[in-house]
């Protein structure tokens, strides 16, 4: 079981054999409060790191999901379309947004990790 | 004190960063002799002989209730019956401007919720905004929708585009990609498949169009649909939608439209109210404010707006759309005169207006040498003069008859259409104006 790690735009990424599955935190889901909305990547798009890859909207905001790391994408979890709130529910697990084949897998090592996020968080 | 928002040195910052040696730079493009600020008006006069002086000066035009008044081509002259006009100042309305705490204006948000539902059954789309400024910029906001949509940057404008639209597509639209305007077909269905390719998001269509000639839209939207790409259908006489077959049954996928004609004078070419409706897959990527019905607390309906996190107050630069504002009250009285009118009573007013313009059409191509140019119409159609159409509607005038809108005043670069005069007929023209029209044009050719 890998590791999660952790943007300080609030994503999270596990990878797996090369795959980077991507998502929101918990921190992050609770902020935007009830999501109404997911708008996700098509499969074969390429993206860098720092891309704008996703969207999700809440009642009171929307906001980019931006890929940690760069590569192409390869699947969308299309459960959220049909149910967005699954991503209150389960943020850091069924709730994953997209998966990305790693194209820089050095980046990963700079990503934090789930104690240096809970710090980051506390300090916001 | 006075309120002096920037400094000199702010001043001199932006006009460097702009390439401006003074203020005065960026009046350059206004000749030089009216630059200086001194007109040839008088210093003073009373109120009583400024009113003279301006009703004399006003007396020179030719209103278009005083006259036997023919022109369309996107402002149409309807009957506005008198209750529109008294219920639109109602003070429970008369906050028109788009509601920023929306839900204490209760009656401004049931209204909108009731134009909406009018604009998506009027135009048989699935879900219609709350209205924007008018039609033409609707259509340039339909047009970065269908980019939105698509991911791609290539419109493909019909030749019979109202020209209006096609420039405020090109001003609104013209930085977002590139933006391709078939050649002008008179009176036929013209080939539009040839010009889409797999960068086009979408085809501007407009129904009926400028020349007031009847498309059937469905052959385009396939071939539109065949690409990967949206019909963005235009519609500048909402009276038409009481007859003709609406663009969401031929396969619209947007339908942007100006809503003048219901409840609405001509203002002189505005404010109007665009109208903007879609499918419901696209709701998303729809501009403009949405009002929602949904129920309070202790369960009684009630009104919101909702879907706002589309718009700029919420999402900034990326919203969908940076208008956001809406013609509340033009679209309260396109509402108040639809919902008098009701779904009969717009049917019979669709059918009098086309048969005013058929029996116009019938005595103007009686005359020798007048040939209809648009073989199937609604209230609008274009004739073909023995002489310049530019001459016809001058004389016509002098016997105070505005005749239509000359085809070169829309398009003055294409040489074949000199001769050409777009004329409308709607409930307002009886038939002694009709009459008077065939008579006295009949005398000017004559002439």
């Amino acid at each position: 079981m890998a590791e999660l790690r952790f943007t300080e735009s609030h994503e999270w990424v596990k990878a797996d054999n090369g795959v980077a599955t991507v998502g929101i935190t918990r921190y992050a889901a609770d902020q935007l409060g009830d999501v109404v909305y997911v708008e996700l990547p098509q499969s074969g798009k390429q993206l860098k790191r720092g891309d704008e890859a996703a969207v999700v909207e809440s009642v009171k905001a929307a906001s980019e999901i931006y890929a940690p790391v760069a590569g192409e994408v390869i699947e969308s979890n299309g459960a959220l379309s049909g149910n967005p709130a699954k991503v209150n529910a389960d943020p850091e697990g069924g709730a994953w947004f997209f998966r990305i084949r790693i194209g820089d897998t050095p980046a990963l090592d700079t990503l934090m990790t789930k104690d240096q996020y809970t710090e980051f968080v506390k300090k916001l | 004190m006075r309120y002096l928002p920037l400094t000199d040195a702010d001043r001199r910052a932006m006009l460097a960063k702009i390439g401006a040696k003074s203020i005065d730079d960026l009046f350059a493009d206004v000749p030089e002799a009216a630059r200086d600020g001194h007109f040839a008006l008088p210093r003073h006069a009373g109120e009583m002989e400024v009113e003279r002086r301006l009703s004399e000066l006003a007396r020179l035009n030719i209103a278009a209730g005083d006259s036997a008044f023919f022109c369309g081509a996107g402002a149409y002259r309807h009957h506005i019956p008198a209750s529109v006009d008294h219920l639109v100042q109602r003070s429970e309305f008369l906050t028109s401007y788009t509601p920023y705490q929306p839900e204490i204006a209760q009656g401004t948000l049931q209204v909108l919720f009731e134009f909406q539902t009018q604009v998506a059954s009027l135009t048989a789309m699935e879900v219609a905004n709350a209205s924007m400024y008018d039609g033409s910029t609707a259509a340039a906001e339909a047009v970065l929708m269908a980019h939105r949509i698509t991911g791609r940057n290539r419109a493909v404008l019909s030749g019979s585009l109202h020209p209006h639209y096609a420039e405020t597509i090109r001003t609104m639209a013209g930085l977002a990609g590139e933006i391709v305007s078939a050649p002008v077909r008179l009176g036929e269905a013209e080939d539009l498949a040839p010009l889409l390719d797999e960068d086009t998001s979408c085809v501007v269509v407009q129904n009926p169009d400028v020349f007031g000639f009847l498309r059937d839209l469905k052959s385009i939207a396939e071939a539109a649909h065949a690409q990967g790409a949206l019909l963005v259908a235009v519609v500048t006489e909402a009276v038409s939608l009481g007859l003709v077959e609406p663009p969401g049954a031929m396969g619209a996928d947007i339908v942007a439209g100006e809503g003048q004609s219901l409840g609405n004078a001509l203002n002189f070419g505005g404010p109007y109210v665009g109208l903007f409706a879609t499918r419901e897959k696209y709701l998303r990527q729809m501009p403009g404010r949405l009002a929602g019905q949904t129920v309070d607390v202790e369960g009684r309906r009630g009104f919101v707006l909702t879907l706002s996190a589309r718009e700029q107050h919420i999402r900034r630069e990326k919203a969908t759309s940076n208008i956001c504002t809406n013609s509340g009250l033009c679209a309260l009285a396109f509402s108040i005169h639809l919902a008098l009118l009701g779904e009969l009573g717009l049917r019979r007013l669709a059918r009098i207006n086309h048969a005013r313009a058929v029996q116009l059409a019938e005595r103007l191509t009686a005359i020798k040498g007048v040939d209809l140019a648009t073989p199937a119409f609604f209230n609008e159609f274009t004739v073909k003069l023995p002489k310049p159409a530019i001459e016809v509607a001058d004389a016509l005038a002098n016997r105070n008859i505005i005749a239509g809108v000359r085809a070169s005043r829309l398009y003055p670069h294409e040489p074949g259409l000199t001769h050409h005069l777009i004329v409308a007929a709607t409930e307002t023209n009886n038939a002694g104006e009709i009459e008077a029209y065939a008579r006295e044009l009949e005398k000017v050719l004559a002439c």
